[in-house]
């Protein structure tokens, strides 16, 4: 019972992270990509987690996860400091 | 203690799926940052949480709770750069009697 709860966890987190997706492709700037981009890594550990509960090898995915939360923290950082001196030229239309 | 982390596990993913919902429909990319960085970190947190409940007492339930603290410090501070990054390339908020 409990490896179906968790693959439909893992399902709905991973329809959400579609839904991010489209903000990254649909985003007027650049900062909406960096924040989707940002949302859907930290969405991705949670699936991994998750994934790693259902394969049996919690030990090993929870390893991939902490890595996974690093680089992404560490590439939102990067890509936030490089932005900041580039300037963000905003589109004027209001995305619906 | 797995129904525990069941439950916990569902506020999670409510929230994540809440957080995607979000930023989609915000105007702006402070309220979309606002959205998807709160609910995101919120959300990642419960699944954690819940998997680490659900173990019972067992070292990955440790690990998992060291991994949850780690993204309850680091994806805040992440959003926070972004919307710095945002704010000094001049990026003005969304107001309301703008764009009715």
């Amino acid at each position: 019972m409990a490896d179906t709860f968790f693959l439909g966890a893992a399902l709905a987190i991973l329809a959400a992270a579609m839904l991010s997706l489209y903000r990254v492709i649909r985003g007027p700037s650049i900062i909406d990509r960096i924040v989707g981009v940002n949302v859907i890594g930290t969405k991705t550990i949670a699936v991994i987690v998750l994934t790693g509960h259902l394969f049996g090898r919690a030990e090993l995915f929870i390893d991939i996860a902490l890595l996974y939360a690093l680089i992404n923290f560490i590439g939102a950082l990067a890509l936030s400091r490089y932005f900041e001196r580039k300037g963000v030229d905003v589109t004027s239309e209001r995305a619906r | 203690m797995t129904v525990l982390g069941m439950a916990l596990i569902s506020g999670g993913v409510f929230f994540l799926v809440t957080g995607a919902v979000g930023m989609v429909r915000f105007p702006d990319i402070y309220t979309r940052m606002h959205a998807a960085g709160k609910c995101d970190t919120l959300g990642s947190l419960l699944v954690m949480t819940g998997l680490a409940c659900h173990d019972g007492f067992v070292l990955t339930s440790a690990k998992l709770l060291i991994a949850a603290g780690f993204i309850l410090v680091t994806s805040p501070t992440a959003t926070h750069a972004i919307a710095r990054a945002a704010r000094q390339s001049g990026v003005e908020a969304w107001t309301a009697e703008g764009n009715r």
